[in-house]
């Protein structure tokens, strides 16, 4: 993001390398956003003591990446934090496995709520201690993750949702 | 008006067909069903600009009761499709369906696994107006065209003849003896 | 005569506990009725359904469900080019498309590091502007509408028309513009329109005006919007609030100061900033951010820059036609970026713009071709929509529906 001025990422760049020297795969600055990549063992303690410390107390999004085949950790979980006084941003990444489950941020921010359900149920990545944990947009009898590379754009037939209520083709007849 | 069920099969009306049809066109109550885009088009044409009340659609209706014209305005996906058929089956004959915008249409530019290719895959539709969104000035047309349309409708037609699918599965599903 | 709506909801009983217990039951204790607010429901609000258990009339419980609208937009994003995600950004928040046309340009344009010319960044500026204010006459009608006072729209809804006509003699559409492009604008501005956008800010204020003196000191307004719906400004960064309702909670952050983009840095604006976050709040917070935007374009509309309306780097923009069909080189370049679109180096990005609601961001990972390779859409309604029964309950179903027309949600940028 186009930033005012650069040497508080720096500082806090530092800060976090030098704090979290060996618990973070690795921190650096990437076009004016100081990015953190770590493992989600350590995901909470970092968010914690970024809302704390650093004064970041908005998280300003939260989302994933479906990395098929490309690399070894199939899906990438990216939050961004804000700092509503000091204007500034970071950005935390977390690789996980297929099938691997991650902590929830509710506890620290409510506004996890339904974003958190948003990569459930698009993308198939599940939440531990999450109040509701449930398909959010797709309906309730859905079968499948849209979001990943491996569901085609135009879905997999879709009629099952609706079989109940269509209306029947009209045949054409042949007459020979 | 109901003189349908006076009628039986063997009498053809036509001075009381076109005054039965005369008075149903010139005040068709809409229900906007409005979904999307194609909503905020339609309320220009409720507006004072484009009014679509010098045409005898002066009440918007929210009630599918109180309604004579579906019109669905906007995208509709698989998740609301069936609020859309419990819409249409719950309103009460004479009613008639325009289906306004690409996306009501057959999907618009939308082709993928969430939306629904096309309301008449659903429901039985009689005017479809195409674009994204439409000119009010084309939503007005449709109504002019469908009025006209409905000018030229018999009170024999057969679907004021057969009870509503929706409410013959509940009496089916239900116990209750319906006396024909 | 000056009650405070808070203190007579004070009066009502305390639900806590019972809000407890209806977590998923489908037998109900005496006394409450489950009641489905939506999907199809009369406010023109779009496609939001609330299943409601109540008391009387006072809700105990809310439960949002949203999706009706879900038009799969992330994954489109993935099968197209970033020139032709303009198309579908349009259709996200569908009462000011020109702002989400100009979210997503700002943040490509940001990714592949090119800059537009000035004048473009004015022409985008003006219309940015002009796209706010009738996304603000929706919202605020709206609200008039839905608490019974419909002359208001009406009123406004002729100076809609005109705004639609500046876009439509610009663009050639009236909602879905689709006019900016990476590297400038479509096409230039017409000859008239510094004209008709001066006939526009001359008789606006004076409508503005005349739409106040129906609401702000009425006293049925007042009563059905003070007090409903408020928010601290420590709860609304919780949930993540951003645009006009967070700064109706009192938190000044708006994205043309904090990081300005286009020309924001060059005019002269304030900031409205409410007190409690109610809906009364938010309906002034956007009346004086209409007045800010008529601020804004009457100081641009003057000095529009003389120039190219589209940058003339070829590798980015497509060249004027004639000299297509008539020079090699630049038949090159637009075969090169018809048919295998813009080269953007691989990597990822963030950027946010301020869109009518809040903060419209987009978080794209490229993967070194022409088409991106994941588009996140961070859209603000998802974020302050979630709130919505921290705002309802414990309150009546009349200032749940002024609640949620006030907080200004629109279903096609939720749920996409």
């Amino acid at each position: 993001m186009r930033h005012l001025d650069s040497s508080a990422n720096a500082a806090l760049l530092k800060t976090i390398q030098s704090e979290w020297s060996g618990k973070i795969i690795k921190a650096e600055e990437n076009r004016n956003m100081v990015v953190v990549e770590l493992d989600k063992s350590q995901l909470v303690a970092l968010m914690s003591y970024l809302k704390e410390k650093h004064s970041f107390d908005m998280l300003m999004d939260l989302t994933a990446v479906d990395f098929l085949g490309k690399r070894d950790a199939r899906f990438e979980m990216v939050y961004m934090l804000f700092a509503t006084k000091s204007l500034q941003r970071i950005r935390v990444k977390v690789p996980l496995a297929e099938g691997e489950k991650v902590p929830s941020l509710i506890d620290i921010w409510k506004g996890a709520n339904w974003p958190e359900r948003e990569v459930f149920d698009l993308m198939g990545i599940e939440f531990e201690n999450h109040p509701l944990m449930e398909r959010l947009i797709m309906p309730d009898g859905y079968i499948g993750n849209p979001l990943r590379k491996d569901f085609p754009l135009k879905g997999r037939g879709e009629d099952y949702l609706i079989e109940s209520i269509l209306m029947p083709v009209k045949q054409e007849l042949k007459v020979k | 008006m109901g003189v349908e069920k006076y009628l039986g099969d063997s009498i053809f009306a036509t001075s009381l067909s076109s005054v039965a049809n005369w008075a149903r066109k010139g005040s068709l109550w809409p229900y906007p069903y409005g979904t999307a885009c194609c909503s905020i088009e339609f309320m220009s044409v409720m507006c004072s600009d484009f009014d679509i009340a010098r045409f005898g659609a002066e009440r918007p209706s929210f009630s599918p009761r109180q309604a004579d014209l579906l019109m669905v305005l906007g995208t509709i996906t698989y998740k609301m499709a069936p609020v859309l058929w419990r819409v249409y089956h719950t309103m009460s004959e004479p009613k008639w369906v325009i289906c306004v915008g690409a996306c009501a249409s057959s999907g618009g530019m939308f082709d993928s696994y969430a939306v629904l290719q096309g309301i008449d895959r659903i429901i039985p539709v009689d005017m479809y107006v195409p674009g994204c969104p439409p000119r009010p000035e084309m939503m007005l047309d449709a109504l002019i065209k469908l009025q006209q349309k409905i000018q030229k409708e018999s009170l024999n037609d057969p679907k004021y003849q057969e009870r509503s699918d929706y409410l013959q599965r509940i009496f089916e599903e239900s116990d209750i003896e319906v006396k024909k | 005569m000056q009650e405070n709506n808070s203190e007579k909801r004070a009066v009502l009983k305390d639900y806590s506990v019972l809000r407890e217990s209806l977590a998923d039951v489908d037998v109900l204790p005496e006394g409450i009725m489950r009641l489905n607010l939506g999907p199809a429901h009369p406010a023109t609000h779009g496609i939001l359904q609330n299943i409601i258990d109540i008391d009387g009339e006072t809700i105990v419980k809310a439960r949002p469900v949203i999706g009706y609208v879900h038009r799969t937009f992330e994954k489109l994003g993935e099968s197209y080019t970033y020139n032709q995600f303009l198309t579908c950004v349009d259709r996200m928040n569908y009462v000011s498309p020109p702002m989400n046309n100009i979210a997503w340009v700002v943040a490509a344009e940001e990714i592949i590091k090119i800059k537009a010319p000035p004048r473009a960044q004015v022409i985008r500026t003006i219309i940015n502007e002009l796209s706010r204010i009738s996304d603000h006459i929706i919202c605020n009608g709206i609200l008039g509408v839905d608490l019974g006072a419909y002359t208001g729209l009406l009123y406004l809804f002729h100076f809609r028309e005109k705004i639609y006509d500046i876009l439509e003699k610009m663009t050639g559409a009236r909602l879905t513009t689709t006019f900016t492009r990476i590297g400038g604008l479509e096409l230039d501005m017409y000859p008239d329109f510094v004209k008709d956008v001066k006939a526009f800010l001359k008789e606006y204020p004076k409508v503005l005006k005349d739409f106040n003196a129906l609401l702000i000191k009425n006293r049925i307004f007042i009563d059905r919007t003070r007090g409903i719906g408020a928010i601290s400004a420590e709860n609304a960064i919780q949930w993540g609030y951003t645009g006009p309702n967070l700064r109706a909670a009192g938190v000044a952050y708006d994205v043309r100061k904090a990081y300005p983009y286009l020309v924001y840095d060059q005019v002269d604006f304030d900031i409205p900033v409410g007190v409690d976050g109610s809906n009364y709040d938010r309906f002034l917070v956007r009346i004086e951010e209409m007045e800010q935007s008529v601020k804004i374009v009457s100081q641009l509309i003057d000095n529009i820059p003389d120039g190219p309306f589209k940058k003339e780097d070829y590798h980015f923009s497509l060249p004027p036609k004639d000299e297509v069909f008539s020079s090699m080189e630049q038949m090159i370049y637009h075969f090169k970026q018809v048919m295998h679109g813009i080269s953007v180096p691989p990597g990822e990005y963030y950027s946010g713009a301020e869109a009518a609601n809040g903060e419209l961001g987009f978080y794209v990972v490229s993967d070194g071709t022409d088409k991106p390779y994941r588009i996140h859409v961070r859209r603000p309604c998802f974020w302050y929509y979630q709130s919505f029964p921290e705002l309802v309950e414990g309150g009546l179903i009349a200032d749940a529906i002024s609640t949620m027309s006030s907080l200004n949600v629109i279903a096609g940028e939720l749920d996409g």
